[in-house]
């Protein structure tokens, strides 16, 4: 058969490789600050833009969205192009792509500094960027689709499957969860509230990490590691069980991230049975990742590429049978809302995200220059710095979270609580110290990576284009055995795609359609009633601070958070939060009851607090913000928000949001002539006043009495 | 206060757990059938794919 004579598009991949690069360090710098601003707060530098809750969101994304998607795009482009035998579709639909997705990362850091977030993690970019992103992800569909429309292999090898996976299953999770109604050029409020918001924003969240994190690494697992290793895949059978079983189980895993929280039961426990079945296609596609070494694996001691590889695939290993124990409704009550949550994380992006794209890093950068890599002993040193500091990170993480959780859970013998929280807090301030020495590690090996790299890229010439020829597919298929069913879908991409979108969907259909369906039979409590529009700007500060990154707002039920905290929390009192702040970590305490009669605190002990939050609590690691006390508050959007709330079904009466800020004004005077009585001079008009206001609204809408049995 | 009286309520909702089982099991089944049936040359040619750029 005749052949033809092709190149593949060097030049793009390139320069994702570059982005790669550039946003790890980036990312991980940030990261840095957020850890160590947990040891001294000072490092907040009193600025609304360096403060820890603006900060972490700037490096969870940054993490995410800039150094792994860089990562995906970087590797899925080179390995696509291979194995479809073709140059990618569209040199124009590259570069879009490319310089669209920069565009995306420079716009979400900037945006989130300036304080525009949306409130719901991982997905905390405002409305005009998720409509870009919407853009550019469609943008690489099209060019992924094309490609292989256009290829010259018959088979689509299953690591297109896991990039298809990932392209449907992002398109899916981004839009549905990205529902929101704008009130102003740059801000908006989630579509959904308070139950419902939280288990669309879980969904999203948990298959952000399935969807982004995973199955696209899977595929450059499935691609990089039979390359690095020069031989197949240890078993393709296997393969094809771990991609199906994978896509179909995790989607149905969200829930449980709000254990213990006011998701209907049933929700929680379908949670728990798919991420426990998880285990088996995680560990599946893990075996089959190790074993492909086998024979091979004195080759591991030589080559740096596969140290890295045989590490990452490790730590996915052990953060998939993590997660799935997490997930124990039991060992959950525990881990909930501590560090170790942020050490499972971190093993998993540290280790398996970070070390898979820096072994692909080193196998690919010598390979598209022609040249050797500059340094192999300083990529063995750049190993061990990365696996010390992943250790380094990890360990004091999870002492930090069991820590944690015991001391919040102690009772002393006459039934009281043990510990203040503040106590907890400077328990942990040891840990947090060495887990910001772990990164540090970690990301000193990351520069001498990239300085490694530099001076290969230096050394050799890059081959934008490099030549291949193949022949091309002839228009009839001849099967040279029995055709199958399967094998009829591993050959159509877009049947593969249909199929990879109605098994997911199932999983999100089953776990939404009863949670909406009841939306009437939300058991509304008579007491809740809207937030007051001071209040409702005070909120809008919370979330646009980043509060939530720290504190929850979603009392358990159990006996050692009532008792700190007062009456667990019930769906019904959040309906009219759009978006939810049930938040996921508590490095300060929960802030549900904060208002309600067992834990209110004076106006002028909030107005201290959040100016000089040691002043109070001597200890603390909480930032200063001194901006709320300068920064007038925004009254002229007060008729918007009212309205857009309205819009959502928030009951305000018709015509209020004309006369909205006669009631702000009134209310901010009553606050300030309180805390006139505590000496403070203060101005109706500044933020402050509003936050307090929301803080002293929190948690007051039910008795805080628990209801006596005991007759 | 517990959300399963609200689910009780809805006519049928039985329907959504057991038919998303039903869908896992036949699904599974007939993939692992397929797979116990892969003809090994085929699969020996596949896995080849990412080794073999320059054929």
């Amino acid at each position: 058969m005749n052949k033809e004579t092709f190149h593949y598009d060097n030049r793009t991949v390139k320069w994702f490789a570059y982005a790669t690069m550039l946003w790890s360090l980036v990312g991980m710098l940030v990261g840095l600050l957020a850890a160590f601003q947990l040891v001294f707060p000072a490092l907040n530098f009193d600025l609304a833009q360096t403060t820890f809750g603006r900060i972490r969101p700037v490096h969870t994304n940054a993490i995410i969205f800039a150094f792994v998607g860089n990562g995906i795009f970087m590797g899925v482009y080179y390995s696509l192009q291979r194995l479809c035998k073709a140059r990618m579709f569209s040199d124009m639909l590259s570069k879009i792509h490319f310089w669209g997705w920069q565009l995306i990362i420079v716009l979400a850091a900037v945006s989130l500094l300036a304080g525009y977030t949306t409130g719901k993690e991982y997905a905390e970019l405002e409305w005009p960027i998720d409509i870009l992103i919407t853009l550019i992800w469609v943008v690489f569909g099209w060019n992924m689709f094309g490609t292989i429309l256009k290829r010259r292999e018959r088979h689509l090898y299953v690591a297109i499957w896991f990039y298809i996976a990932t392209f449907v299953t992002v398109a899916v999770l981004h839009l549905v969860n990205s529902v929101e109604l704008p009130y102003s050029w740059f801000k908006s409020y989630s579509w959904y509230a308070g139950m419902q918001d939280a288990l669309v924003q879980w969904w999203y969240g948990h298959n952000a990490v399935a969807f982004f994190l995973t199955t696209p690494y899977l595929g450059l697992m499935y691609y990089f590691m039979p390359k690095a290793a020069e031989r197949p895949v240890y078993s393709y059978r296997l393969s094809i069980i771990h991609f199906w079983a994978l896509i179909f189980l995790y989607i149905w895993a969200g829930p449980h991230h709000l254990l213990y929280t006011s998701l209907p039961d049933w929700a929680q426990s379908l949670g728990v049975v798919f991420s426990v079945m998880l285990i088996a296609p995680s560990w599946g596609g893990m075996i089959n990742g190790l074993l492909t070494l086998r024979g091979v694996w004195d080759k591991v001691r030589e080559d740096v590429v596969l140290k890295f590889m045989v590490v990452a695939v490790t730590a996915y290993g052990m953060a998939t049978f993590e997660g799935p124990m997490l997930s124990f409704k039991n060992i959950n009550a525990i881990a909930h809302f501590t560090d170790w949550i942020v050490a499972h994380v971190h093993v998993g992006a540290l280790g398996w995200n970070g070390f898979l794209t820096f072994g692909i890093l080193y196998w690919l950068i010598p390979r598209i220059f022609k040249t050797d890599l500059y340094s192999k002993s300083m990529a063995n040193t750049h190993f061990w710095l990365g696996t010390l500091g992943i250790l380094l990170y990890a360990v004091p993480m999870y002492w930090a979270g069991w820590t944690q959780s015991l001391m919040w859970k102690e009772f002393t013998d006459d039934g009281t609580l043990k510990y203040q929280f503040l106590e907890t807090v400077v328990q942990l301030r040891p840990f947090y110290l060495l887990r910001s020495i772990g990164g540090t590690l970690y990301f000193i090996g990351a520069i001498l990576m990239v300085y490694n790299l530099i001076k290969t890229i230096r050394s050799g010439q890059a081959v934008n284009d490099e030549a291949a020829e193949a022949a091309p597919l002839s228009d009839e298929y001849v099967p040279h055995h029995k055709e199958h069913w399967h094998r009829w879908v591993e050959r159509k991409p877009v049947q593969l795609l249909v199929l990879s979108l109605v098994v997911i969907l199932i999983g999100g259909a089953v776990e939404f359609i009863p949670s909406f369906l009841i939306k009437s039979n939300v058991p509304t409590i008579s007491s809740v009633k809207p937030y007051t529009p001071l209040e409702l700007q005070g909120r809008d500060i919370y979330i646009r601070e980043g509060c939530y990154t720290c504190h929850s707002q979603m009392v358990r039920p159990f006996r050692s958070e009532t008792a700190r905290y007062g009456e667990y929390s019930k769906a019904g009192e959040f309906v009219y939060d759009h978006p939810f702040q049930w938040g996921s970590k508590r490095t300060g305490p929960d802030l549900a009851r904060e208002g309600t009669q067992k834990l209110r605190k004076p106006n002028a002990w909030h107005f201290n607090h959040m100016y000089e939050p040691t002043s109070i609590s001597p200890g603390s690691i909480m930032p200063r913000y001194p901006w709320l006390f300068e920064n007038d508050l925004d009254i002229d959007i007060t008729e918007a928000k009212i309205k857009a709330m309205q819009t959502l079904g928030v009951p305000y009466e018709k015509g209020y949001e004309k006369i909205a800020n006669q009631d702000l004004m009134k209310q901010a005077e009553e606050i300030v002539a309180d805390l006139k009585k505590e000496n403070i001079k203060a101005m109706p008009q500044k933020e402050i006043i509003a936050l307090i206001a929301y803080l002293q609204r929190l948690g007051t809408d039910i008795s805080a009495e628990p209801i006596n049995t005991q007759k | 206060m517990k959300f399963i009286h609200y689910l009780e309520n809805i006519s049928g909702v039985s329907i959504y757990p057991l038919t998303s089982l039903l869908i896992f099991f036949v699904f599974f089944i007939l993939l692992l059938w397929f797979v116990m049936k892969t003809d090994k040359d085929y699969l020996k040619e596949i896995e080849q794919l990412p080794l073999d750029n320059n054929k």
